[in-house]
């Protein structure tokens, strides 16, 4: 556990006062609270630094306690009884805690000092908003399912609809922190990464890949079979077909979100399998084909 | 028929510590909707994130009205491109390992 240097985190001076403070505490909260870094871990942790420094600072007791002993906080025992006290008691926090997004918990140096949080105030506030991350197989994402997570030690059975799409948020309501006070729970935000498929892209609703057939049949016309993510399909090549052509299999794609039974479609771009180690037969013929052209 | 939630704004201002004017000021920048039945002003409880937001970045950033109407429409702005950029990632996807 390292000291943590409250002034130099608000960037004033020992002998700041504590209109100074305010003025320094609000500068920064302007830059990096977390309602205006929605999303960014960084500001959110560096805002929980600054929101520290100005719960002790803009504090008479506490900040006379941090000047004398700060340096020397491996020394609680000196301050225990205070401290045991102080637990008791409420403080009147002459600071503007922060209150919403993403509040966190104080350090371990501020919880050696003061014990923990020191949040009294009378107000109620929302609590905090929890973020998730929640990884899927594209052929997850195929059909409806459910699932159970588990956050902060609760489980949660959330139901994840057939095509949701790489980066698409889904809120639970009320599946927050508790409020502050008696305030309601935040909600909890679960983002679902889609992990790239080796054979299929995906677009929206439209799936992409690629099937490679030979000289032959591209030339001549025939039959292939490819894999779609629902099986296997037979596909009729037309005659001359050409490298980079492509094909609409309509509906192959895939499920359109909170639309059941509404399917997107399957573009399918044709590779051409070239011949290698031909025979000396193979050669002769073609040869010939091509003294035609 | 869905069943709407509304808060009392006079109740939310003194659960909040803020002038009632505040929360008019709000409705007339258009930042929130403030629902009237038999002459009360009421919130639907899905403006509540959104107001107390607003009410953090008054009281705690020291932000006035015009401020907060800016970084409203500046977030909304960012949330917008946020998408977008998800969206054409998605898409980018495609033509990756081709």
């Amino acid at each position: 556990m390292e000291f943590v240097d409250y002034y130099k985190i608000l960037g004033v001076d020992k002998k700041a006062s504590e209109d100074d403070i305010k003025k320094a505490y609000r500068r920064l909260a302007r830059k990096l609270h977390p309602d205006l870094n929605p999303n960014d871990k960084d500001a959110h942790k560096k805002f929980q630094q600054v929101n520290e420094a100005n719960e002790v600072l803009s504090d008479a007791e506490k900040r006379k306690k941090y000047d004398q002993y700060g340096k020397d906080w491996q020394h609680a025992d000196q301050f225990e009884q205070q401290r045991q006290s102080q637990r008791q008691s409420q403080y009147s926090s002459g600071g503007q805690p922060f209150s919403g997004g993403d509040e966190g918990d104080f350090s371990s140096f501020f919880e050696s000092m003061f014990g923990g949080s020191s949040r009294s105030r009378q107000t109620k506030f929302r609590g905090q908003d929890y973020n998730a991350e929640l990884k899927l197989n594209l052929t997850d994402a195929l059909e409806t399912q459910q699932q159970t997570l588990t956050v902060n030690g609760k489980n949660i059975r959330i139901t994840i609809p057939a095509g949701i799409e790489n980066g698409q948020v889904i809120k639970l309501k009320g599946h927050g922190a508790p409020g502050v006070n008696g305030g309601p729970a935040g909600d909890l935000f679960i983002t679902f990464s889609i992990v790239n498929h080796p054979i299929f892209k995906r677009a929206g609703n439209d799936l992409y890949t690629h099937a490679s057939i030979d000289l032959y049949t591209a030339m001549l016309g025939g039959e292939t079979t490819i894999d779609t993510l629902k099986g296997k399909v037979k596909l009729k090549v037309n005659p001359e077909t050409q490298i980079g052509n492509k094909i609409r299999l309509k509906g192959k794609g895939f499920p359109v979100y909170k639309k059941e039974g509404e399917f997107g479609d399957l573009y399918v771009t044709y590779d051409i399998k070239l011949p290698t180690n031909l025979t000396e037969q193979q050669k002769a013929l073609f040869t010939e084909l091509s003294k035609l052209k | 028929m869905p069943t709407t939630h509304l808060i009392a704004a006079n109740e939310f201002c003194i659960y909040h510590n803020i002038e009632p004017s505040f929360i008019y000021s709000l409705q007339q920048s258009g930042l929130i909707e403030i629902t009237v039945v038999e002459e009360k002003p009421f919130v639907d409880e899905s403006e509540l994130p959104q107001l107390e937001k607003l009410v953090r970045l008054y009281r705690e950033m020291d932000i006035n009205l015009e401020g907060i109407e800016t970084i409203s429409y500046l977030l909304q702005r960012m949330n917008e491109m946020q998408q977008q950029i998800v969206q054409l990632t998605n898409r980018l996807n495609i033509y990756e390992n081709e």
